[in-house]
């Protein structure tokens, strides 16, 4: 069982890019976490991620700042060709990053088996929010942290932290995924991908927008009209767990609307319930958001033990959210 | 931290004089210094994939002509068009300039500005996300445009930002003005 002793917690923040990398150092980014360009990771998006030699690069920029790097290699291996997700994890362990963030079994027994000094984490898309699940992979691959699915509340954090023996880490900002990580395949009904196979969630060469006369946006996925904004109404990513469906009649948002997570009210209670980093999403975003958003949470991390006040820097974060609104989500469950 | 770019607008009086002024001389420098910045930096080209040689519309909506981008590791160009002579472009990126700017400069975030409605894109969306994280990447200061470096370069840089506050404040004042003068008629 682990201490629930309140110490400072970790900040993890998003790298899309190298500049995005610098940007999280600069801005106070305990540890940043960083994909590698191809289907390994779940961000694999046209431009975005890292070449082998930029992730070495950035690996020794960020400890000369006194960042730490994870390695994020949490898509799921595809059968009979996992020669990739191995030599992604070399390429990792080669780099010098502290971590690598896994969820697949085959990803993390070849971590485990080959590279038994590389810090293991359990990817959110493992999905694993039980006890046992948990200790399953603590036991068998030696996972000394795993993030949780934004799914459960504080108080289900709290009760979780104390069954299990190994980090915790949970997300306080951005993009909101509604679905348990891992097992969400909404995506994939649209245009034959998704985040655990090939890395993407609505992946853009299916996407596409148009204004019509009046100014209304009209978003559509693999060709289906998912979602439209009047003219002058803030949008959302082209997600079907956002999307707008029609059913007897009625027209709206069946699972979400488009919002992003703000668990800043929460970081006290999270401190209180065991958890050892919070995590920034967002590798897909620009420079801006890093800086802006990492700044923010770092002045929110560091005043639960100075005091000081981000409330100003916090509240600046709403222009970044999807939609232009924010939620806690899960963590506190308002509709039970 | 992010302002809101849509109060960045340009007063129509920037548009009306930039209308007259020849386009060759403009393609032609802002061309050679494109195909300079690629060759000294052949890793945004590598990060831009498959959007190699795609021409991508950049369409500010407080200036009367387009951008028509196509990057290329031996002959990027840049053409200068009529906004409605954009046909070729494989996607289209609109937004007021200073807005767009702000995306080169790193000032404002993509998804963001997409969420405020302030920047639009039309046509293939991998085309724009490509290009936009290239951009990321690229760190693009004016000095490094323009292929400068060291003090040449922070001397280039400072003055730009200054020039650059200065026009997005008299922007905004300029529509703050504007949206006194609808409320007050």
């Amino acid at each position: 069982m682990r201490s629930t002793e309140a110490k400072q917690m970790e900040l993890v923040c998003p790298a899309g890019t190298p500049a995005a990398l610098r940007a999280a150092a600069e801005a106070g980014a305990d540890a940043i976490y960083c994909g590698l360009a191809n289907e390994t990771n779940a961000r694999n998006f046209p431009g975005l991620n890292f070449s082998p030699e930029e992730l070495a690069d950035g690996v020794a920029f960020a400890h000369r700042k006194g960042s730490k790097v994870l390695v994020a290699i949490n898509t799921f291996a595809r059968a009979g060709d996992v020669d990739l997700w191995r030599e992604a994890v070399d390429t990792a362990a080669q780099s010098g990053a502290d971590a690598v963030i896994a969820a697949d079994l085959a990803v993390l027994d070849h971590a485990a088996s080959n590279h038994p000094d590389l810090r293991l984490h359990l990817s959110v898309q493992a999905a694993a929010n039980t006890p046992e699940a948990i200790r399953f992979y603590a036991d068998t691959f030696g996972v000394k942290r795993v993030v949780l699915p934004r799914v459960l509340s504080v108080p289900e954090i709290a009760a979780l932290n104390k069954e299990i023996n190994v980090e915790t880490e949970v997300f306080v900002f951005g993009g909101l995924c509604v679905m348990t990580e891992g097992r969400c395949s909404l995506s994939s009904y649209a245009t034959g991908k998704s985040p655990n196979l090939t890395g993407v969630c609505s992946p853009p060469e299916h996407v596409d927008y148009t204004e019509d006369a009046d100014g209304r946006l009209l978003a559509r996925l693999g060709g289906f009209t998912i979602d439209s904004f009047e003219a002058g109404q803030a949008a959302g990513y082209p997600t079907l767990c956002k999307g707008q469906f029609t059913a007897e009649g009625k027209t709206g948002y069946l699972f979400e609307d488009p919002v992003s997570l703000n668990a800043f009210e929460l970081l006290g209670e999270l401190s209180k319930a065991g958890v050892t980093a919070l995590k920034i999403e967002g590798r897909q975003r620009g420079k801006a958001y890093i800086a802006g958003v990492v700044g923010a949470f770092r002045k929110a991390v560091d005043s639960l033990s100075d005091g000081g006040d981000p409330g100003p820097a916090i509240g600046a974060l709403k222009a970044f959210s999807e939609g232009g609104r924010q939620t806690a989500g899960s963590y506190k469950k308002t509709w039970r | 931290m992010q302002t809101h770019p849509s109060s960045e607008s340009l007063p129509p009086l920037v548009s009306s004089l930039v209308a007259p002024l020849p386009k060759p001389p403009m393609e032609a420098l802002l061309s050679t210094l494109t195909r300079r910045l690629v060759a000294r930096r052949p890793d945004l080209i590598r990060r831009l994939g498959d959007v190699v040689r795609v021409p991508i519309a950049i369409v500010p909506d407080d200036l009367p002509h387009a951008f028509l981008l196509s990057l290329d590791p031996d002959n990027s160009r840049v053409r200068i068009c009529d906004k409605s002579r954009i046909g070729d472009a494989r996607a289209i990126v609109r937004a007021p300039f200073l807005a767009l700017l702000g995306l080169l400069d790193g000032t404002y975030d993509g998804d963001a500005l997409f969420f405020s409605r302030d920047l639009r894109i039309e046509g293939r969306t991998e085309h724009v996300l490509a290009l936009r994280n290239t951009l990321e990447e690229a760190d693009l200061t004016p000095g490094e445009f323009f292929g400068l470096s060291g003090q040449s370069a922070d001397w280039v840089n400072t003055i730009s930002d200054k020039l650059l506050g200065q026009v997005r404040a008299f922007a905004q004042k300029s529509a703050h003005a504007d949206c006194s003068r609808q409320k007050l008629s």
